[in-house]
């Protein structure tokens, strides 16, 4: 996605004939692009678009199964669901994108240096993401937002340190094999600081594998989020939420109101799906020998 | 003497797992809001008989000395009380692991037993239909929010077919709970031989069940199809082939053995996603066991619970994979712990 946008024609051009070529064979993950391009869409314009306001409460009009005029239905207060649905976008991918940036930035930083020095920052490293992936993943982040306070900045902050391993440990990997290669050797005689090669000349190369775990991890970023918000922790009603949503509609599922928890949950896996195979999709792209 | 030794070393491996587990559970229990010395002195105390209690409860001590109390209390598996129920936490999650064990146990089996063999179908017709369908449903699976999944049988099966009790807990409020032997209510009604309950207690147990098993049967399908395709394109199956043994013998004599034990690893990986998505399933269905628990003491700001649970869990998964490990070295001899 980013590669595409962001690179120079002229010396990229056998990178965008690749990526052209392999989208072609794929339709699906062409699919995946065009599904993401529309949730970024819905993320940005949801408010805009949106018939009613979300929070807006009608009682006459409770419970009302999908119509003309409530494409989604209404809910126990009269509320629009798909206004609601919308408006939520933005939301459940703000959470989700804060809190995978996060848990990528803080891994690059602490993968790279462990990866590149070594020793006994390696070593601590290691075993305190051991102890992190040593408890069920999301009881720990259920943990953390106990302690930390029921916010949804604290609910950000959970999911990055439970995302936290994977990318530390992808990138100690690829930085570690490259440590002592002939380019990185060269870039440090021609006068580069050790950061300065580790930054600019050895994690590059860290990136494409990233980017698929980026992908990836959004998708559970956002199942994690809404597994959180949907057991009463982080985001609080009558935010529109997807996992609160659910949650909301869950009461009503027993005396057939399907619709208060099917379409929040419907774009919940939408979303999901639409990151799992743009993920799948990217690493066909950048690694041919682990298509499966 | 010499098969002990890596597994000797592999359970001091763990040792530092297990410290830094109980580590971050103290800050986590430290971090709490509120103080526990109001709340444990009562409505009508005053700065005085607080300060009383504060120093009782050792909270008075710099935090070091608190960790060492931390520790004595949990050697003695003491976990603080509950807010909720008044019992020692520790007797509510003994009481309700149970119910989350058989749930836990049952989607575990129900997926492998779908999964292995999808996962052998697909690798031995690469492209085929099968291998299609196992693809759309390994994408699917991982994208199902459990409390999504577990809604949506709920509404098919229970309000539109009818098929499936009411989703409220272990038994239906007509029957009684058989005798406490195991706490698993399917082997304690076989045991007294209590059919009818038996029957019941699986209706209830069955909706959830397919609701985990579902979650799980992805990565599971995903791990025997790669370790299949590997194990189907060594050259120990090409000997095999050549030797003229039939093509059952060289898939489940051969390839099947060999391509289990990356499957094994897997569950230990799989395990960790179901003790999480327990939570929500319990929620969901009402099922009174440890992740209900939690979530009840999470709405009720019943910090000692969490954080025994979230320790109790922590604890179980890292004897679970320490379990797994050692059976992994059992199995196959070439496995080293020194490698890793």
């Amino acid at each position: 996605m980013s590669t595409a946008a962001a690179a120079p024609a002229a010396p990229r051009q056998s990178t965008l004939g690749h990526i052209a070529y392999v989208l072609k064979d794929n339709p699906v993950t062409m699919l995946a692009f065009a599904m993401f391009a529309v949730i970024i869409l819905t993320a940005f314009i949801g408010p805009l678009i949106a018939p009613y306001d979300p929070l807006a409460s009608n009682a006459a009009r409770a419970l009302e199964a999908p119509s003309w005029d409530h494409w989604f239905g209404t809910d126990n207060l009269g509320r629009d669901v798909f206004s609601r649905v919308l408006v939520a976008t933005r939301l459940d991918l703000t959470i989700s994108v804060a809190a995978v940036a996060l848990s990528f930035i803080a891994g690059s930083v602490l993968g790279a240096a462990a990866g590149y020095w070594g020793g006994w920052l390696d070593a601590a490293l290691s075993r305190i993401l051991d102890t992190i992936m040593a408890f069920p993943l999301f009881v720990l982040a259920m943990g953390i937002v106990a302690a930390m306070g029921n916010t949804i900045e604290n609910i950000i902050y959970a999911t990055a340190v439970i995302n936290l391993p994977f990318y530390a440990r992808l990138v100690r990997a690829e930085v570690n094999i490259r440590r002592n290669a002939g380019f990185a050797q060269a870039a440090k005689l021609s006068g580069n600081s050790d950061v300065r090669v580790l930054a600019l000349h050895i994690f590059p190369n860290a990136l494409p594998p990233m980017m698929v775990q980026i992908s990836l991890n959004l998708g559970w970023a956002i199942l994690n989020a809404a597994g959180l918000s949907f057991i009463g922790l982080g985001v609080r009603p009558p935010t529109p939420e997807w996992g609160i949503m659910v949650a909301e509609g869950a009461n009503f599922i027993v005396s057939g109101e399907w619709w208060l928890a099917f379409f929040p949950g419907m774009a919940l896996v939408l979303a999901v799906f639409t990151f799992n195979l743009l993920g799948d999709g990217l690493r066909d792209m950048v690694d041919p020998r682990r298509r499966t | 003497m010499e098969r002990l030794k890596p597994i000797l070393t592999r359970i001091a491996q763990a040792i530092p797992v297990v410290v830094g587990v109980v580590v971050i559970s103290f800050v986590l229990t430290r971090a709490l809001p509120g103080d526990p010395a109001v709340f444990f002195a009562g409505a009508a105390a005053d700065a005085a008989s607080i300060e009383q209690v504060r120093s009782e409860l050792g909270l008075d001590q710099p935090l070091p000395v608190q960790f060492l109390y931390y520790v004595q209390d949990l050697a003695s598996g003491d976990l603080g009380n509950s807010v909720s129920t008044g019992q020692p936490v520790a007797t509510d999650l003994a009481r309700r692991l149970p119910a989350s064990l058989e749930l836990t146990l049952a989607a575990l089996l129900l997926s492998c037993s779908i999964a292995v063999p999808l996962g052998v179908l697909a690798a031995t017709r690469p492209g085929s239909w099968v291998d299609h369908v196992c693809r759309v449903l390994v994408t699917t699976g991982v994208s199902m929010p459990t409390f999504f999944t577990g809604i949506l049988l709920i509404y098919v099966f229970y309000y539109l077919l009818g098929w499936a009790p009411s989703p409220l807990g272990r038994l239906d409020f007509m029957y009684i709970e058989p005798d406490r032997v195991t706490g698993f209510f399917l082997i304690d009604a076989a045991l007294v031989g209590d059919w009818e309950t038996w029957l019941a207690a699986l209706k209830q147990l069955a909706l959830p069940a397919i609701t985990l098993a579902l979650f799980t049967m992805a990565p599971i399908a995903r791990m025997t199809r790669a370790a299949m395709l590997a194990a189907l394109s060594s050259d120990f199956i090409r000997t095999a082939r050549a030797a003229g043994l039939t093509r059952r013998k060289i898939l489940y004599g051969y390839a099947l053995r060999n391509a289990l034990l990356p499957v094994v690893t897997t569950l230990g990986m799989v395990f960790s996603f179901t003790l999480g998505a327990n939570v929500l399933v319990e929620k969901v269905f009402a099922w009174p066991g440890i992740g209900s628990y939690a979530v009840e003491a999470l709405v009720a700001s019943d910090y000692a619970a969490v954080q025994g649970f979230v320790l109790a869990m922590a604890l179980l998964f890292v004897a679970l994979n320490l379990v797994i490990d050692i059976a992994y070295a059992a199995i196959d001899p070439r496995i080293g712990f020194e490698s890793q």
